[in-house]
């Protein structure tokens, strides 16, 4: 370790640059670059004529409306009431907040297959609410209303996690200023602390609908997996390996990672969109 | 419209923060509330925003008691210490909102925020957002945004405390001249003297929850009622003596003292502004010796400090510049001092004895 | 003031005489809507979160401790969780050297394409877990990348335990370093500097200085890591060939199980992985309160 170059000096003092940093670019390349770049590179084997076919097969896209659609649906739930759940836990003591607070994590802390099958056992037929649901028609398991469900359970935390904090770190004073301005609680809410709560529900909302779009294991159990109609796009990927199928399985993967790519652009985006509005809190 | 309080009591957790305040705040005058953290003056005015309420007594606008009415039906004007503007909104958003909320029209309230605007002089930054205007600025963002409705009081936490040395003399001027055309009842809460003492057409003296006294300023500096005022508002020298028959004594000083005694013998302390210690060359009658220890050109005063054991340690003297010349002072010179103008307490010194005290 | 911060600080008792009945702060709602959104919220995550939960160790038990046991010591379950745990010891160290390596280089320099390297820490957090499977395949399966090479020396990756570990590896990745980068870079370098400059050499400052002060971070993290490594079901889905008693972690034990109808072990399996969820949630709060506590005593000495 020598002393103070110029470059040093830019860089930062301490010692253990080389080390840490020729580490990590070795090990992320190893472990992420590589077998990504095995995606683009077997996606390579395919003309661009029978990739097309491929990813516009009407199997691949009943696919992505299902795993699209029910992904943004189970978002905006989970965005409407994320907000709800992080008012009440931020604003709120009333018993059991700090139980309350601590199972909000629950999905992202749990296995997805236990998930899964829980999801059934209460939401299938004979379930615990699905038995109260079924005389009424309506199917919540085995259809796309148990896609909905499912990807719903899995993004839950993401929307509460990213209000909370601004919501906990909001100054009391500009409240109080609303309120001697003359506003009612009401105005106050649809003035002045609703337009702070935007940016951060749009990032829970990339979250969660980034999360929905690539699970499978939550959703396999619920769903059904029938072709055509609940048979979500990571399981189309699945069945087209389990047949060999590898060209066809890199096609719709590459699909999925495109979107998945521009989510993760968007949502470092919606990030740094937040901290400017609302400080560093989100 | 006259502000009265009477009998204001609050506690936080067991703690009293205002202890039976009573209070006139004179219409269409400007009366700061100065005083150390934690003397309960912040409270006060969010009692009287509406912000807090009372443990016990009332508060009156023009004779209405206003104590049950919440923060949103007073219509006063408040301005915070940390503006409180809203980030999301621009300059003219912000002005504007108190009127939206009463649902004016659009067009009343586009000529109410220029007019408003134009009072604090930030024409044309209408459409700019908080973040884009010194803190200045932002101060009168928010002085604009309090008065839109027309309030009959105006109420400002430490409004200058955010702000830098210079912002904040320009300002503090600024807000007076601003008074003098408004004549609005106003009330600032302040724990800087020279603030208070340049903006305000009276000061209320708080401390420990309790008013210590009120009157302008020239009153509390020229005739203050307590060792606490007296602390309060600059530095000061203490002496350590005792009272007898209408007279005080200190060492071999003697001074008449103010308050009539019962003739009995009791400990009292003397108080001496640095500015009424004379310094002279030559013993005269009245004066004790002392030693000169430092001497310091502030600019256009200079602080003399010097010690003169037994009347004191540390005693500190304020002469000009033509004086200080004359005298030619310098570390180790022997000179006598003699004390013009004294005020007498009777009783212990809360602090230490014969230390100088500057203003907090 | 935070309202975080007020609730702290006003903890007041009501006053007895009230000269203002019914006052209210400013910045509070009326008592009815905050009934009511308490209310909704509870009924939103009774609904989705609880219910569930509460299905898995109903399912579990309905038969039965003794059932349970026998579902859990059953020789192919046995198997699954000690598969289990042989891949979590090794993903795991290997992601918290990585995230340690990655915080120290991100947070504790400057230097160009620090903004990428993120981004690209963060890849595997948007990636389907089947398609991190996947790529598994595609490098070491039959058809793969390396797939000729490996069946000349008679290696097996894919459809073998290799192949699980690499996929949890990839899967779990980011999640020790998305822990320590922010809350290291909160911190600031100053505590670190001061110690190069009394002396200290690279490990000292890292063993003395860095890790005892991001502890509970760190430790959190490797806890999250370490709740989806024993989790992961998609990409071990893909990759693991579903040998039993040899290939089937828990979670492909479960599936495999239901998938039989046997739906009293497959619930008692689950029930074990449920109750390692309830620690990693346990964990969290934990650390949350040792972070505030730490916090708070920091501020008041201050």
């Amino acid at each position: 370790m020598g002393g103070l170059t110029p470059s040093r000096a830019r860089r930062g003092v301490l010692p253990g640059f080389g080390l840490s940093t020729g580490f990590t670019i070795f090990y992320l390349g190893l472990v992420v670059l590589l077998p990504l770049s095995a995606v683009a590179l077997k996606a390579s084997e395919l003309t661009l004529a029978q990739a097309w076919d491929i990813v516009t097969s009407p199997r691949a896209l009943a696919s992505y409306r299902i795993s699209f659609g029910a992904a943004a649906i189970g978002a905006a739930i989970n965005t409407v009431f994320g907000v709800l759940v992080a008012w009440v836990l931020a604003r709120y003591r009333f018993p059991g907040r700090s139980l309350v607070d601590a199972v909000v994590d629950l999905p992202f802390a749990l296995p997805t297959a236990v998930s899964g099958i829980a999801l059934l056992a209460v939401y299938a037929r004979t379930g615990w609410i699905g038995q109260w649901l079924e005389p009424l028609g309506v199917k919540s398991a085995f259809s796309p209303l148990g896609v909905v469900i499912a990807l719903t359970f899995i993004g839950l935390p993401f929307v509460v996690r990213t209000v909370q904090p601004v919501l906990e770190d909001a100054e009391v004073e500009v409240e109080e200023a609303a309120a001697v301005l003359g506003a009612s609680r009401w105005q106050t809410f649809l003035r002045v602390i609703l337009p702070t709560l935007v940016p951060p529900a749009l990032t829970g909302f990339a979250l969660a609908f980034a999360r929905a779009l690539g699970e499978y294991g939550s959703v396999v159990f619920i769903s059904g997996n029938l072709p055509l109609r609940t048979e979500i796009t990571p399981l189309l990927i699945m069945t087209k390996l389990e047949q060999y199928d590898y060209a066809g399985a890199t096609a719709i993967a590459t699909v999925m990672l495109v979107a998945s790519f521009a989510l993760l652009f968007s949502i470092n985006g919606l990030q740094a969109w937040t901290r400017r509005r609302v400080g560093i809190a989100a | 419209m006259t502000i009265q309080i009477h009998g204001v009591s609050k506690s936080f957790n067991g703690t009293p923060v205002l202890r039976d305040v009573s209070l006139t705040l004179p219409e269409g005058k400007l009366t700061a509330l100065l005083g150390p953290s934690g003397c309960g003056k912040t409270t006060l005015l969010r009692i009287l925003a509406g912000l807090e309420a009372p443990d016990a007594g009332e508060v009156r606008h023009g004779g209405a008691a206003i104590h049950g009415r919440s923060a949103r039906d007073r219509n006063v004007g408040l301005v915070f210490q940390h503006y409180a503007l809203f980030r999301h909104m621009t300059v003219g958003e912000n002005v504007a909102f108190p009127l939206r909320v009463r649902n004016r029209p659009k067009a009343e309230v586009e000529a109410r925020v220029h007019e408003l605007l134009g009072l604090v002089q930030l024409d044309g930054l209408a459409g700019r957002y908080p973040h884009q205007l010194s803190g200045g600025q932002r101060q009168r963002v928010a002085l604009a945004r309090a008065l839109a409705t027309r309030p009959q009081v105006l109420l400002l936490d430490e409004p200058f405390g955010a702000l830098d040395a210079r912002v904040r003399q320009e300002l503090r001027r600024w807000l007076r001249r601003f008074h003098d055309e408004l004549h609005v009842t106003s009330v600032f809460v302040t724990h800087d003297q020279e603030e208070a003492f340049e903006v305000a057409d009276r000061v209320v003296l708080m401390n420990a929850g309790r008013i210590e006294q009120e009157g302008t300023p020239a009153q509390v500096f020229e005739e203050p009622a307590s060792p606490f005022v007296m602390r309060f508002l600059g530095a000061v020298n203490v002496f350590r003596g005792h009272v007898d028959g209408g007279r005080a004594f200190v060492g071999d000083l003697e001074f008449s003292a103010p308050e009539p005694s019962s003739g009995i013998r009791a400990p009292a302390h003397v108080y001496v502004r640095p500015h009424e210690l004379e310094i002279h060359a030559k013993r005269s009658p009245g004066s004790f010796a002392a030693q000169v220890e430092r001497v310091t050109v502030l600019g256009a005063s200079v602080r003399v400090e010097l010690r003169a054991p037994p009347y004191g340690e540390r005693l500190e003297a304020e002469i000009d510049l033509p004086r200080s010349h004359a005298l030619k002072l310098r570390h180790g010179d022997g000179v006598f001092l003699s004390p013009r103008r004294v005020r007498v307490f009777p009783g212990h010194d809360p602090e230490q004895d014969s230390i100088t005290a500057s203003g907090l | 003031m935070s309202v975080r911060a007020e609730e702290l600080e006003r903890l007041e008792p009501a006053a007895a005489a009230d000269p203002v009945p019914g006052f209210r702060r400013a910045h509070e709602d009326p008592p009815w809507v905050r009934r009511l959104l308490i209310g909704v919220a509870l009924v939103f995550l009774t609904g989705f979160l609880l219910l569930p939960a509460a299905a898995v160790l109903w399912e579990a038990l309905r038969g039965g401790v003794e059932v349970w046991l026998a579902a859990i010591t059953q020789p192919d379950a046995w198997a699954a969780v000690k598969l289990t745990l042989l891949v979590a010891a090794i993903a795991v160290p290997l992601n918290t050297l990585f995230g340690v390596a990655a915080a120290w280089s991100l947070t504790r320099f400057r230097f160009r394409g620090q903004n990428l390297l993120l981004t690209l820490i963060d890849l595997p957090f948007g990636v389907s877990p089947v398609i991190a499977g996947m790529c598994t395949v595609l490098l070491f399966g039959g058809q793969g990348l390396f797939g000729p090479w490996l069946q000349e020396h008679g290696v097996r990756i894919v459809f073998a335990v290799p192949g699980i570990v690499l996929a949890t590896v990839f899967v779990t990745f980011p999640f020790v370093a998305r822990e320590l980068i922010p809350f290291m870079q909160q911190q600031g370098k100053e505590e670190e500097e001061a110690a190069l400059v009394m002396g200290a050499s690279g490990w000292q400052i890292l063993s003395r200085v860095t890790v005892p002060n991001v502890r509970w971070s760190l430790l959190y993290g490797v806890i999250l890591c370490n709740a989806r490594a024993m989790g992961e079901f998609g990409a071990v889905s893909v990759v693991s060939g579903h040998i039993r008693g040899l290939t089937n972690t828990l979670p492909l034990h479960v599936e495999v199980l239901y998938n039989e109808y046997a739906f009293r072990a497959a619930f008692a399996s689950a029930s074990l992985l449920f109750l390692l969820a309830l620690l990693t949630l346990v964990a969290k709060k934990l650390m949350e309160w040792q972070q505030l506590r730490a916090r708070t005593a920091w501020e008041r000495a201050k």
